[in-house]
């Protein structure tokens, strides 16, 4: 039999749109986002705090993509291979919480850009301590392989790093809900350690901060788990094995097989434990993948995964929509058929954000899922969630109607997309019930907040109106009896539960003196000082310059007198008191040095 | 003049609390008797239903009685400027005055009238003595009997059939200012509604049976209400109230016999505690077969509301409310036309009145 060679050509054309290729606008997203995401990792693994640079600009009818990172560099005799071959690289046979599309991502960027345009890619790299190339190659797609076009040795001044250019046929989408700018910004809110600046095709740059100085840890690289893993991956596995005999391949090559269950497999799959796995046909790999699935097991790690964490997520929300409320939650991994996962969750609401419409922003493994919002099972967590019990409005199975931004990001060594395209979530009732879980402890803390919140303007209202309504029923009285209006202030110190302070003055045998009054009327001991400021003297013991210092400390419902002498006259209107807040005194000016 | 200058001191006296708990630096409040059916009590003396002891305290701790004290602060001050300007305002003249008050200024004219209440029920004095008047003009009255008013184009004698027509006389507001001259009557039929009465007076009831036909239109006002006391006390008259056959009929009759829960402070002034209620029963619309509405919820709620005031504690309302709660069903006065114009003067009022001892 003839074997047909498919070109890759071909393949991609097939697979545009699980590539991500479909349209010119998502094209251009698209390729940006596989530099990004290859300049991530990059640094991720290298320990790098990111420093990215993403310029895009119009040239002719095309546009050029500039991905700039200060991650490791490339060695100059990889470059050809990692963006001029498709599926090279090193993450195929390894599980673990990545970000990259299994060698697919950079490379199928260069192969459109060659395809639309006919442009070459060209890649600058300089690893630390070496000499900056500057390649531009093709990928021949009869073959699969890179075509180097120019190759020279180039001055940067950045001491290592990597730079990628490519021209596409595109179409530049500015603030939509897919668009570049959304990309980054949403990147840039699960990846607070990098710095991403924007140049966008009409000159407006956007810069998204770095907001820790933290790199995260790398995410751990773990055999895979019997429970988790497909036929044709297992086929893969017997393939490439450098063990000799089955039970030895199953001990080595996954986790939570020892001795024992190894055994229980061979026997339940009706193998030899001395078999060579090399030679085990398909039938038999069936056999074993049954066999796997009728032997229990501990669920597999799950510290290989590699969560945002609470502190983070907070922080990136505060940052980006300068909300009055946030809150995060990293749930405790979890495992579904075999593969961990974690969720989390994070809540920013109001202050800045005004829209009455959810924002929802959705992450698998880091990553921005931009598309697919309705068909997506992360989605439909938050819709199936009950807002209303914490008091943000809904229509049932709706998004709920809030100034609400709601961050979800589901890590997993297996992230269960729901097509090819990796766009939308399945719906793993595990996953789901962990989300929702997660939400719900959001909504509770949110509506502690509001309750909170609500409470403390009533307070506030309260006390704004009984502040004009105490002083304006004093004044209507004295004035309805014909007498002199009384000193209300000591009334509204008691009616808020205040620390009251009053000052008079009075003249004896032609000596000036001051009494302060004050009354504690709140429910706790309050310590504080309070400083009395004259042209002339104050005599008091604690001084300093001209300014007398009383140290007061007060039980609930107890006065004090103070009683001083003084020569010119008191400067401060009236008494300055240090170490009570605004809502603590009346009738004293709070000051703090 | 006096009465109106004592009340001055009383109100001023409210104030004068006020200041003096403001100056020693206390949250300014009142106590005042708790205007519930909760506190209302039965006086053996009088027979009328007055405030119990239960009493709530209006404090500037709350901004709701911090508003309070505030109004009552203006309204006083208001009462002395009128007092001392030689002029009177009414109800909601005084609500409209507050219109210039600022934060003192009413919401609704429910309020600045319940304040008014409350500055009586702690002066012991009536709003009269404050110079203010109801806007509401006092029902009519029409049968046997003369009385002497005092108006602004002096002294008139009235004879409440001969003198005046079919609308017959109508009661001033300050009643205290007719003096009765003589009567041929031998009781006083209070009626709720406007057809009923004008039903009675063309079937000439009063003529007939001897009798003072008022007109109580709803709720009754003070002055009537104070009218039927009088007629009842200084001319010993039987009092008797025919009112429709539902819930808020009752509370008619009982505002007319027993006092409001409103304005208890004012029960010994307005109530006729022995006014009878003639009807419409719950038991008159099985017994007369009387057409009828279904009871709706409100209906249904202010009839077990009534359940549990103590005014209706008595077999007979206990017995007649149960009654209509299981019938579901009310009645109005009118439906008794279903026999013929005539059947409520003919069988229906004498049967009831005979019952009730009126007529022999």
């Amino acid at each position: 039999m003839k074997q047909k060679e498919i070109s890759v050509a071909e393949f991609f054309e097939k697979n545009k749109h699980i590539l991500g290729y479909s349209n010119p606008a998502k094209a251009l997203i698209t390729c940006v986002k596989e530099a990004v995401d290859n300049s991530l990792d990059a640094c991720e693994e290298a320990g790098i705090l990111p420093d990215i640079l993403v310029k895009i600009f119009r040239v002719g009818k095309n546009y050029r993509i500039i991905v700039e990172d200060n991650g490791p560099g490339i060695e100059k005799e990889e470059i050809p291979k990692v963006f001029g071959k498709l599926l090279y690289g090193s993450r195929f046979h390894t599980i673990k919480q990545s970000r990259g599309q299994q060698g697919i991502g950079i490379s199928s960027a260069v192969l459109y850009a060659q395809i639309s345009t006919g442009k070459p890619a060209k890649i600058l790299s300089k690893v630390e301590g070496e000499d900056a190339y500057e390649i531009e190659l093709f990928i021949n797609t009869k073959k699969n392989e890179p075509e180097i076009v120019s190759e020279k040795k180039v001055e940067w001044y950045a001491p290592h790093g990597t730079r990628i250019e490519l021209e596409i046929v595109g179409s530049y989408v500015k603030e939509k809900k897919q668009s570049v700018y959304e990309y980054l910004r949403q990147t840039s809110i699960v990846n607070p350690h990098a710095r991403i600046t924007l140049i966008e095709p009409d000159g407006t740059i956007h810069e998204f901060k770095r907001i820790s100085n933290v790199p995260p840890q790398p995410p751990k690289e773990i055999k895979p788990h019997p429970h988790g893993i497909e036929l044709g991956t297992l086929l893969n596995m017997l393939k490439y094995t450098k063990h000799r005999d089955l039970k030895s391949f199953l001990k080595k090559e996954f986790v939570r097989v020892g001795d024992r269950i190894a055994e229980e497999i061979v026997q339940k799959a009706g193998l030899s434990g001395n078999a060579d796995p090399k030679k085990l046909s398909r039938d038999e790999a069936e056999k074993l993948l049954e066999a796997f699935k009728l032997t229990s097991l501990l669920p597999p790690p799950t510290d290989c995964l590699s969560p945002i964490g609470e502190d983070l997520i907070k922080r990136s929300l505060l940052e980006e929509f300068k909300p009055e409320f946030v809150f995060a939650t990293t749930r405790k991994p979890k495992v579904y058929s075999g593969h961990p996962f974690l969720i989390e969750v994070g809540i920013a609401y109001g202050g800045e954000i005004r829209e009455e419409k959810v924002k929802i922003l959705r992450f698998a493994n880091k990553i921005p899922l931009l598309y697919q919002q309705g068909g997506c099972a992360l989605t439909k967590a938050v819709e199936s969630v009950n807002w209303k019990s914490y008091g943000i409005s809904q229509n049932k199975g709706e998004l709920p109607q809030a100034p609400m931004v709601i961050l979800i990001h589901l890590a997993s060594t297996n992230v269960p997309y729901t097509s090819e395209s990796k766009e939308a979530v399945a719906s793993i009732p595990e996953i789901v019930e962990e989300l929702r879980l997660a939400l719900q402890e959001a909504g509770r803390k949110l509506r502690e907040y509001l309750e909170r919140k609500s409470r403390i303007e009533r307070k506030k209202k309260k006390e704004s109106e009984l502040f004009k309504i105490i002083p304006l029923l004093a004044e209507k009285v004295s004035e309805v009896l014909e007498r002199e209006v009384p000193d209300y202030e000591k009334v509204v110190a008691r009616i808020m539960g205040s620390v009251y302070i009053s000052r008079s003055v009075f003249a004896e045998d032609g000596r000036n003196f001051a009494v302060l009054k004050i009354a504690n009327y709140s429910k706790y001991r309050r310590k504080f000082k309070v400083y009395e400021m004259s042209s002339g003297d104050i005599k008091a013991e604690k001084k300093v310059g001209n300014s007398a210092i009383f140290e007061v400390e007060l039980m609930p419902e107890e006065e004090v007198e103070i009683k001083y002498e003084f020569t010119g006259k008191l400067i401060n209107k009236k008494p300055l008191v240090e170490g009570l807040s605004e809502d603590e005194i009346i009738g004293g000016e709070v000051v703090s040095f | 003049m006096k009465y109106e200058r004592e009340a001055l001191a009383s109100l001023l006296k409210i104030l004068e609390r006020i200041y003096d708990q403001m100056s020693r630096g206390e949250v300014p409040e009142i106590d005042i008797a708790t205007r519930t059916k909760y506190n209302i009590e039965f006086d053996e003396k009088s027979e009328v239903w007055v405030y119990g002891d239960r009493r709530s305290t209006r404090s500037a701790k709350t901004v709701r009685g911090a508003y309070m004290l505030l109004r009552m602060a203006y309204v006083i001050g208001f009462l002395k400027e009128q007092l001392k300007a030689n002029k009177s305002s009414t109800l909601r003249e005084l609500y409209y005055i507050s219109e210039n008050w600022g934060m003192a200024k009413f919401d609704e004219q429910a309020e600045s009238d319940r304040l008014i209440e409350d500055l009586e029920i702690l002066t012991s004095f009536q709003r009269e003595h404050f110079r203010i008047r109801p806007e509401e003009d006092g029902a009519t009255v029409i049968g046997p009997l003369r009385i002497r008013e005092n108006t602004r184009r002096g002294v008139r004698e009235i004879h409440c059939q001969d003198d005046v027509g079919e609308g017959g006389y109508q009661i001033p507001v300050n009643v205290d200012n007719i003096e009765f001259v003589d009567h041929d009557a031998d009781f006083v039929i209070a009626v709720e509604t406007g057809g009923m009465r004008d039903r009675l007076v063309e079937n000439g009831f009063d003529e007939k049976f001897r009798a003072i036909v008022v007109h109580l239109k709803g709720q009754p006002a003070r002055s009537t209400r104070r009218l039927l006391k009088r007629l009842n006390t200084e001319l010993g008259l039987p009092v008797v109230v025919f009112t429709d056959g539902d819930p808020w009929s009752y509370r008619i009759y009982a505002s007319v016999a027993y006092g409001s829960i409103k304005a208890a402070h004012l029960s010994e002034y307005l109530a006729t505690p022995s006014a009878m209620f003639v009807g419409i029963r719950p038991s008159d619309i099985v017994k007369y077969d009387l057409p009828s509405d279904k009871l709706t919820d409100k209906d249904i709620q202010a009839l077990k509301a009534i359940l549990t005031d103590p005014r209706f504690d008595t077999e007979f309302w206990r017995s007649e409310i149960n009654l209509q709660l299981e019938l579901g069903k009310k009645s109005e006065q009118q439906a008794l036309a279903k026999y013929g114009l005539d059947y409520v003067t003919d069988v229906y009022l004498p049967e009831r009145l005979t019952e009730l001892g009126v007529l022999k």
